[in-house]
């Protein structure tokens, strides 16, 4: 699915992913922790072709073609998606709108029919039902003043409509308290299946309680410094990242 | 109702009489004489055949034109306007018919696509000679038999001169006084044509009136007169412009707009201007100079502009309200997008003369390109207006680094009791909303498109349902080619 190797990224002149090989294949979900500032963000930004992000160096495959040359949209459309970390606001464009014009958009790209309003409207109350996302929410102009809770629930509302094949997650978990987190990580495990992998991000071994990875990666100043089974996690939660440490 | 769409065939069917009779061959002969002078104007008033206080009034504007100045303070440059060597009487010309819509600016046609409209509708609007085979009984008719069962009176300014002279004496210039300023003097002394209503009093206005259901009589040219009155108690929603663009070969526009609401009426004023704005590079386009203000003559009348702005190359703007009644209440929608080098100098003054009067304005400007948009307004309360309410809100989005926007609000409060508020914000199209925008799938133009909607929603939302749809795309295709 996706195989990246030595990879160099330079963001504002400096050098801040230093070497990544990850390699990660349908049906698997990768956690990548590490400590703040370790390039974690860079990492997801890059893969979903931020501009700003330059690659000096070593190269990103994604369904065994070269991904860089592709343009954000492409990327979305050939089934890419970020769960951001911090999700933006756009002011008086509701929830609704947004998640019509983004699926018909990538649905157009991928050749598919675009699906007219009692159509979308059916299947977004569908997938917005087990996220505890209301009516009310749709209405109101995307992430304008949501909660911390609201935001991710969008988020993961976005990736169960658009479907992606790769979906990476950008620390999901951070602002959600215990109730929250179980509802997202329960949105994240109903999209786990033999053709999706999954790339979740996070600085907590907390969240990988509840979305339990096949493989964990360590980050730390633009490196993968350690790799391992599920148990890593634990690990780390009981060392801390002091060893690995900016 | 809103009969926008289906009136299309009765405009094609008019205009298909029209060639049958064989307006179409007296083209060169229909002309007035090179340039402006009171030959001009009387050869206008003839061919219209006007009563002698209509040309009088006419030239009674002509005279004072002629010792005014062409004002320099707008925030626009264009070359200086030759207007001795222009045409001011060329109707009623049929547009050169084209045969079929193979003959048509492909640049055009792109532009209906995306918008949705129908084939047939295409043809006419592209000036295209379609064979007006259509059911024999008119919308118009139906529609203005609708319209005469409860005496409204709707009908091209020319008409109501000559049918309603009572009417237009009393109130044309009464808003606009021919002596008002340069370009709605000129207008005074040289209108070509336009709209004419009349809602009697209590009345509601059965439908949504709409320039579209006379664009047969649209080759109102460039100096379109319009007056709209709505006696005590009445209602009428009134739509200008649709939202396709036309062929016109016009380069100077200057119309003039009254409205006037008696005791308890209300008037609601929608447009769409979507104009030729000239190319990527800054060629052609219109000139489009408009003098439009409302009179809120009654007390609790209420007069409503909405605006979008998409077109010309310079647009000089300012949809007013004088409130003069007491407790009446003006209000102000805009959206004005600019792009490449369009110049947009647009927006209101609510005159408050009356007690306890109230006005909203709700600005949104948008620059993309190097063009420039600035919103002029003024608020005025004076001495003897007791209570009056003022709620401004301008906002400016920019696209790219080259565009500007500029807010020039004035205020004249002579009356210690108003409380007038304003809000201002300037912001750019954050660079995180497009890459969020784009993760999910939407090309750049497109999300930029989505963006500008949201941004302009509390004022899209004041149009008629129709139109609103409608102008969403428009204002995605306006912003074609803003990104990079
Ligand atoms: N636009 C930028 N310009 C310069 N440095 C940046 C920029 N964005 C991120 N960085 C730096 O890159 C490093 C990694 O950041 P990030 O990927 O956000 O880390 P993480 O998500 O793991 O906390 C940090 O040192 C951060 O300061
Ligand atoms: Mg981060």
């Amino acid at each position: 699915m996706l195989e990246i190797k030595n990879l160099h990224v330079k963001v504002g002149g400096k050098e801040i992913l230093q070497g990544i090989d990850l390699t990660v294949n349908a049906g698997e979900v990768h956690a990548i922790m590490g400590p703040n500032g370790s390039g974690k963000s860079t990492l997801s930004y890059l893969l979903s072709g931020r501009e700003g992000y330059e690659v000096t160096k070593g190269s990103v495959t994604y369904k065994g073609q070269d991904l860089l040359p592709l343009s954000v949209d492409q990327r979305a459309a050939a089934g890419v998606f970020l769960a951001f970390q911090y999700p933006i606001e756009i002011p008086g464009v509701t929830t609704m709108t947004f998640l019509k014009t983004a699926l018909n958009s990538v649905r157009k790209a991928r050749g598919e029919e675009e699906l007219d309003a009692p159509r979308f409207l059916k299947l977004v109350r569908e997938k917005a039902k087990p996220l505890n996302v209301a009516d009310d929410m749709l209405k109101r102009a995307l992430n304008v003043g949501f909660s911390g809770g609201e935001k991710k629930r969008a988020e993961i509302l976005q990736m169960s409509l658009l479907e992606p094949t790769l979906a990476i997650l950008d620390e999901t978990d951070s602002g959600l308290d215990i109730d929250a987190l179980k509802v997202v990580a329960d949105g994240v495990n109903a999209l786990r299946s033999p053709e999706r992998a999954m790339i979740v991000i996070t600085h907590y071994q907390r969240l990988l309680d509840y979305i339990v990875p096949d493989v964990v990666h360590v980050l730390s100043k633009g490196k993968i410094v350690r790799t391992g089974g599920k148990e890593l996690a634990g690990e780390l939660e009981r060392t801390g990242y002091a060893e690995f440490a900016a | 109702m809103v009969a926008v769409r289906e009136t299309v065939e009765t405009v094609d069917k008019v205009a298909g009489e029209k060639y049958k009779y064989g307006f179409t061959t007296d083209i060169e002969s229909e002309r007035a004489p090179i340039g402006l002078s009171e030959d001009t104007i009387r050869y206008i008033s003839a061919k219209k055949e006007e009563p002698q206080w209509m040309l009088d009034w006419r030239l009674e504007a002509y005279r004072r034109w002629l010792t005014m100045e062409e004002p320099a303070w707008a925030k626009v440059e264009y070359p200086p306007i030759d207007f001795q060597s222009a045409y001011y009487y060329s109707a009623p010309k049929q547009k050169a018919k084209l045969d079929s819509l193979d003959q048509v600016d492909p640049k055009l046609l792109e532009t209906y696509k995306k918008l949705g409209i129908p084939l047939l509708e295409q043809q006419m609007l592209a000036g295209v000679a379609v064979d007006a085979v259509f059911d024999s009984v008119s919308v118009v008719t139906t529609f203005k038999e609708k319209l005469r069962e409860v005496g409204v009176i709707f009908c091209p300014f020319s008409e109501a001169v000559r049918e309603h002279p009572e009417l237009v004496q009393k109130y044309l210039g009464t808003v606009v006084p021919t002596t008002d300023n340069y370009y709605a003097t000129l207008n005074s002394a040289v209108f070509s044509d336009g709209s004419f209503v009349y809602i009697p009093p209590g009345v509601r206005c059965p439908m949504e009136l709409s320039t579209y259901f006379r664009i047969n009589e649209a080759q109102t040219g460039q100096f379109e007169r319009t007056l709209i009155i709505a006696d005590k108690g009445s209602y009428v929603s009134y739509l200008e412009g649709c939202t396709a663009p036309q062929r016109d070969e016009n380069q100077l526009h200057a119309a003039v707009v009254e409205l006037i609401a008696h005791d308890d009426a209300e008037i609601k004023y929608s447009t769409v201007q979507n104009w030729f704005p000239g190319d990527e590079n800054g060629k052609g386009g219109i000139y489009n100079f408009v003098t439009k203000r409302g009179d809120c003559r009654g007390d609790r009348s209420k007069i409503s502009w909405t605006q979008v702005e998409t077109g010309s190359a310079v647009t000089w703007k300012y949809p007013s309200c004088i409130l003069r009644g007491d407790d009446s209440r003006g209000e102000f929608y805009s959206i004005a997008i600019s792009n490449h080098y369009q110049q947009v100098d647009s927006g209101t003054k609510m005159i408050h003369l009356g007690k306890n009067t109230s006005s909203r304005i709700i600005s949104k400007g948008i620059a993309a390109g190097k063009s420039s948009n600035t919103y002029r307004g003024l608020v005025s309360v004076h001495k003897k207006a007791e209570g009056v309410r003022n709620f401004t809100q301008c906002d400016s989005l920019l696209i790219g680094d080259q565009s500007s926007a500029h807010t020039v609000p004035y205020i004249e409060a002579k009356n210690p009791t108003a409380i007038l508020e304003h809000e201002a914000t300037t912001s750019k199209i954050s660079e995180d909303q497009l890459f969020y925008c784009m993760q999910r799938g939407v090309p750049a133009e497109e999300a930029v498109a989505l963006i500008v909607n949201g941004f302009c929603r509390d004022v899209l939302q004041q149009l008629p349902m129709e139109f609103a749809v409608e102008a969403q795309k428009l204002v995605a295709i306006s912003l074609e080619g803003s990104v990079g």
